[in-house]
């Protein structure tokens, strides 16, 4: 909270301080550059950890909700035949509960294709029943094998199961996505490091003459770390902004039906790289902190 | 204000030199002198804690100045107004900005009229606005004077203040300095100018010490 407090106020600014060390057109640039490149790659990041975590969790939701069982039989037979299937899975572990699906639900599935007035207790369709599995699941094998011998005209349908190493890889990427916004944090705080330390060597004279007049370090070192931030937020800014407008104009991917997501952000969380200027600004404060109180006492 | 206590220094190499005392009492006017590179600036660069002795305790206002660390010195150096032989300023600043770095540097703020009263006092009002590389020898030695005292210090060094400016000028300098002395300032001097030293002594009671074989010296009264 000090720390923020001084921050705050260093940002406010001391004019005089400032004035003291020339400006050096060199660092300035570098600075301002790296923290807009870094930003663009951060927002990036984010995004990708955003959609991935999205993909991840609608995936393994699907997967941990359903799955169905398909009966086709004569007319007959399905009554019978549904009865049964519902009596099996009732003895299976690792199944909660299975429920024959009503006629109503059924034609509200089939709504799409046919229409609302479908008569469906006509037409010689399935009779679909949904399983909601427990723990583990059940063992999809041996199930089968089960249902081949009682009851011949059921198919299972577990088609959430071949997601489940696709859940893992996003996870994965969501995981990549953490990492390389550390990365980007690491090298921005590097970069700013090399050129606040180039900005440190190259104005030796003019802390040697400061000192003289009876600067304090943190003095010096005020007036350098009030430059860099500054900067450090400039440039962030700026590459903040360019990349939630290359996110912006991500073609949408929603139309692959809800099984892809869309690679931008969604409702509050284009809130988030909004952090990314401060956080830089905050990595950038510290590193040339860092650096300056180092190199001052080098000089000493 | 300052005492030297048997003090020592050595760049590495030989001691430059050894066993000297000194004591400068509030309110005297001292001179150093010495042949060049018998070691003035250096002396005086012990007096304000830029370097520390290699032996025996220098007291800068009754602390010992090798148990000071770099900030206290800082803190230290606004009681002491140091005129440096080669006076550095911030070339990219005016000089009126120059001039007021101490203070600036230690979160006072001067009264502009005050600053311009010390402009004026040194002759450099119509240079205030001036960068300070385009200011001639004599009038960088009379911003390196007014930078040393606008912080109103106790003691004021000065290193070769006469270093390369004429006659003229060099008493102009030397006026400022001991006006500064009636004022009550300790005034410590170091020169070569053994004309400067002899045109000081009827103005004011100086006294002079002299650097000589590794050694200081009380001078006598007829140099
Ligand atoms: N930073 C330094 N490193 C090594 N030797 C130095 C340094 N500064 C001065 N000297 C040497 O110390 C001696 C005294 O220098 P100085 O104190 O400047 O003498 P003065 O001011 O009396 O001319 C000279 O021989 C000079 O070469
Ligand atoms: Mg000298």
């Amino acid at each position: 909270m000090e720390m923020l407090r001084r921050m705050l106020a260093l940002l406010a600014g001391d004019p005089q301080a400032d004035r003291a060390v020339p400006p050096t057109g060199f660092t300035a640039r570098l600075t301002l550059m790296s923290a807009a490149a870094m930003a663009l790659l951060a927002v990036f990041a984010l995004a990708m950890s955003l959609a991935t975590g999205r993909l991840a969790d609608r995936w393994s939701e699907e997967l941990a909700r359903t799955s169905t069982l398909r009966i086709s039989a004569p007319a007959d037979q399905m009554q019978g035949q549904t009865v049964a299937a519902v009596e099996l899975l009732r003895t299976t572990p690792g199944v909660a509960e299975a429920r024959p699906l009503t006629a109503e639900e059924q034609r509200a599935l089939l709504e799409p294709w046919f229409g609302p007035d479908l008569p469906v207790e006509t037409l010689p369709i399935p009779q679909l029943i949904e399983i909601i599995e427990e723990g583990d699941g059940y063992d999809p094998a041996g199930l089968r094998a089960r249902l081949q011998a009682e009851v011949p005209g059921a198919i299972l349908d577990d088609h959430g199961r071949w997601r489940e190493p696709l859940v893992q890889a996003a996870g994965r990427l969501r995981l990549l996505a953490w990492v390389s916004m550390g990365l980007i944090a690491l090298t921005t705080a590097a970069m700013i490091t090399l050129a606040a330390n180039a900005a440190l060597s190259a104005n030796a004279q003019v802390i040697r003459v400061m000192r003289l007049v009876g600067a304090r370090d943190v003095y010096i070192a005020r007036a350098f770390v009030r430059r860099f931030t500054l900067r450090a937020l400039i440039g962030a800014t700026a590459g903040t902004v360019l990349g939630m407008l290359a996110v912006l104009a991500l073609p949408s991917t929603d139309v692959a039906g809800g099984f892809l997501t869309g690679l931008g952000f969604q409702g509050w969380h284009w809130l988030l790289p909004l952090t990314i200027p401060p956080l830089a600004a905050l990595v950038s404060f510290f590193a040339t902190r860092q650096a300056a109180l180092r190199s001052l006492g080098e000089q000493s | 204000m300052i005492e030297l206590d048997e003090v020592a220094y050595s760049y590495g190499g030989g001691e430059l030199f050894s066993s000297v005392s000194l004591s400068l009492a509030p309110g005297t006017f001292h001179f150093l002198t010495g042949p060049s590179g018998a070691g003035k600036t250096t002396l005086l660069k012990l007096c304000y804690g830029e370097l520390k002795a290699t032996a025996g305790q220098v007291r800068l206002f009754g602390q010992d100045t090798r148990d000071l660390a770099r900030d206290e010195v800082a803190q230290l150096r606004r009681r002491v107004g140091v005129v440096h032989q080669d006076c550095q300023f911030l070339d990219h600043l005016p000089v009126a900005e120059n001039i007021a770095m101490p203070l600036t540097v230690s979160g006072r703020e001067g009264t502009p009229e005050d600053l311009e009263a010390l402009l004026g006092w040194v002759g450099l009002r119509c240079q205030a606005g001036q960068l300070p590389p385009e200011l001639s020898g004599g009038e960088r030695q009379r911003a390196a004077l007014a930078r040393a005292v606008i912080m109103s210090p106790d003691v004021i060094l000065a290193d070769e203040p006469t270093g390369n400016v004429d006659w003229d000028m060099s008493q102009r300098l030397l006026t400022l300095l001991i006006e500064l002395n009636r004022m009550g300032k300790t005034v410590l001097i170091a020169t070569h100018d053994l004309g400067l030293i002899r045109a000081a002594k009827s103005q004011v009671e100086a006294r002079v010490l002299r650097l000589k074989d590794r050694r200081i010296q009380a001078a006598g009264a007829n140099l």
